[in-house]
């Protein structure tokens, strides 16, 4: 029998069920963590958009925060959108708001202006070949800088929106708000390494 | 290409604030005091819905200082209120740089017959709703998100799950309906034929469908949620109560673990005096703030 991967989803607050139907319809299983024992037997973890203060209030109140982090430096593949890459930063410009801090990146809250300024657009991202991306972009930050060992995989003008240091991938938009897939996919591809590593045997099914 | 006001980046910002709660503040005081807890987004108001009551009078957009005052205050989103159909308040409120204006029975309606075109503008929209056949006409105007009207500044949740009830169950129902019958359906709840078919292919509204309303404690939160909601708007149940702070802070954590009893019991504790209230069956009808629209 196959195992399917099993993917945490950060569920204390925001859009994490359009997360839980990407990865669902991707061949995962999706476990909506709100407490500390979900994240026993987890293959990679999403932090989805949503409030970034209040999902980092929530995640502190309810112990989450230095587990997560243990499972992170553990090599446990971490993908954050939108909050989730605020979450995952070390430094967030004018805040001090709980975090997990765990990306060498500075990260520049509603950058990009209030909510009538959100906008979407057209993203090359590296590695996903030469179609496009339509990102979509809400009240959304950005990485204002990005540190050793750091890869950017995509940006707006000379805005950074996407990148990647070792098992953490962090995005300014919502991949999971459209039909497109492969911004997960890049995420699976960690995934799979992890499982390698570990030597567990479990399937994108 | 670059687009701006699309549907999309209306509809997204409500699904950023699921399972969050969205607190009514009166001052950047309040605003930071409901940041702290953890809400979600701060509505941006004069007088909270109980005062608004015990005030009397028309009651109107509020003055855009408060309004800037509250966004320069937190980081988190900032909605504020127009009347019903106040498309000149609705152009004001977008000018300042609102995340979301909420079309409001709470406030005296500008308009008996006409709604707002949401459609036109670029901010997005939430619309009170008591019915689906009311949600569907929202969203077609362009309501980018719909809550419950439930009976705002009371205190008392049974409007709230009265409406949330009332548009779960329609939509159950279109879900057994044969698609012949569809339209008749349309027809009898004033609606859109083609959400309502929307509605039956997905089992729930297109947009995010919050309540609000009446919720003054943690229980009442997490009753919405398990009804079905995707999250709650407390209007004048934290500011009207004794400890404020520790009551928002109780009802993000009862939103977020609705679903577990004893967490609920927890954050239930020791919260001081709930919102005094005002029991719905001792409301004049030309007290009630629900009739408001249509």
């Amino acid at each position: 029998m196959v195992i399917p991967v099993r993917i945490g989803i950060l569920a204390l607050q925001g859009a994490f069920i359009e997360h839980e139907k990407m990865l669902s319809s991707l061949g995962c299983e999706a476990i909506q963590v709100r407490k500390t024992e979900h994240l026993a037997d987890i293959d990679g973890l999403v932090i989805p958009g949503g409030e970034s203060t209040t999902i980092g209030k929530l995640m502190n109140e309810f112990k989450l925060t230095d587990r997560i982090r243990d499972l992170a430096g553990d090599g446990l593949p971490v993908f954050g959108t939108c909050a989730g890459l605020i979450l995952m930063a070390r430094e967030i410009v004018d805040s001090d708001q709980p975090r997990l801090g765990l990306m060498n990146i500075v990260a520049h809250r509603n950058a990009f202006g209030r909510q009538v300024d959100s906008f979407e657009t057209n993203l090359e991202v590296e590695g996903l070949g030469p179609d496009r991306f339509r990102a979509v972009f809400i009240r959304a930050p950005y990485i204002e800088t990005v540190r050793n060992g750091v890869d950017v995989l995509a940006s707006v003008g000379d805005k950074v929106v996407l990148a990647k240091e070792k098992n953490l991938l962090a995005a300014a938009f919502h991949p999971e708000l459209t039909d497109d897939s492969r911004v997960h996919s890049l995420f699976l591809k960690e995934v799979e390494k992890f499982l390698a590593n570990k030597k567990k045997i479990r399937a994108i099914v | 290409m670059t687009e701006q006001g699309t549907w999309r980046v209306k509809k997204g910002l409500a699904e950023m604030l699921k399972g969050g709660v969205i607190m009514d503040v009166t001052t950047p005081e309040q605003a930071k005091i409901a940041e702290e807890a953890g809400a979600c987004a701060v509505m941006a108001l004069e007088r909270v819905p109980a005062d608004i009551r015990a005030a009397g009078g028309v009651a109107r957009m509020a003055d855009p200082t408060v309004i800037l005052k509250i966004m320069d205050a937190v980081t988190i989103p900032v909605m504020a209120k127009c009347r019903i159909g106040h498309f000149v308040e609705a152009q004001i409120l977008e000018a300042l740089g609102a995340d979301y204006i909420d079309e409001s029975e709470v406030l005296t309606p500008a308009d008996e017959n006409f709604h707002v075109d949401k459609n036109s503008f670029k901010v997005p929209f939430v619309c009170g709703a008591r019915n689906l056949g009311e949600a569907l006409r929202r969203i077609r105007e362009g309501a980018a998100m719909i809550r419950t009207k439930g009976e705002p500044g009371t205190g008392d949740v049974v409007e709230a799950v009265r409406h949330m009830r009332m548009v779960m169950g329609e939509i159950r129902r279109l879900q057994n309906l044969p698609r012949e019958e569809m339209m008749t359906a349309a027809k009898e709840m004033g609606a859109p034929y083609d959400l309502v078919l929307e509605v039956a292919e997905l089992g729930r509204l297109p947009v995010v469908n919050f309540a609000a309303g009446g919720i003054a404690t943690p229980a009442d939160a997490a009753m919405m949620m398990q009804l079905g909601c995707d999250g709650i708007f407390v209007g004048s149940g934290i500011f009207k109560s004794g400890d404020p702070a520790r009551r928002a802070k109780a009802i993000v954590a009862a939103t977020t673990h609705y679903n577990d009893s004893k967490i609920l019991a927890e954050v239930s504790r020791d919260l001081g005096e709930p919102m005094v209230g005002i029991n719905i069956s001792t409301l004049a009808d030309i007290d009630r703030m629900q009739e408001r629209g249509w």
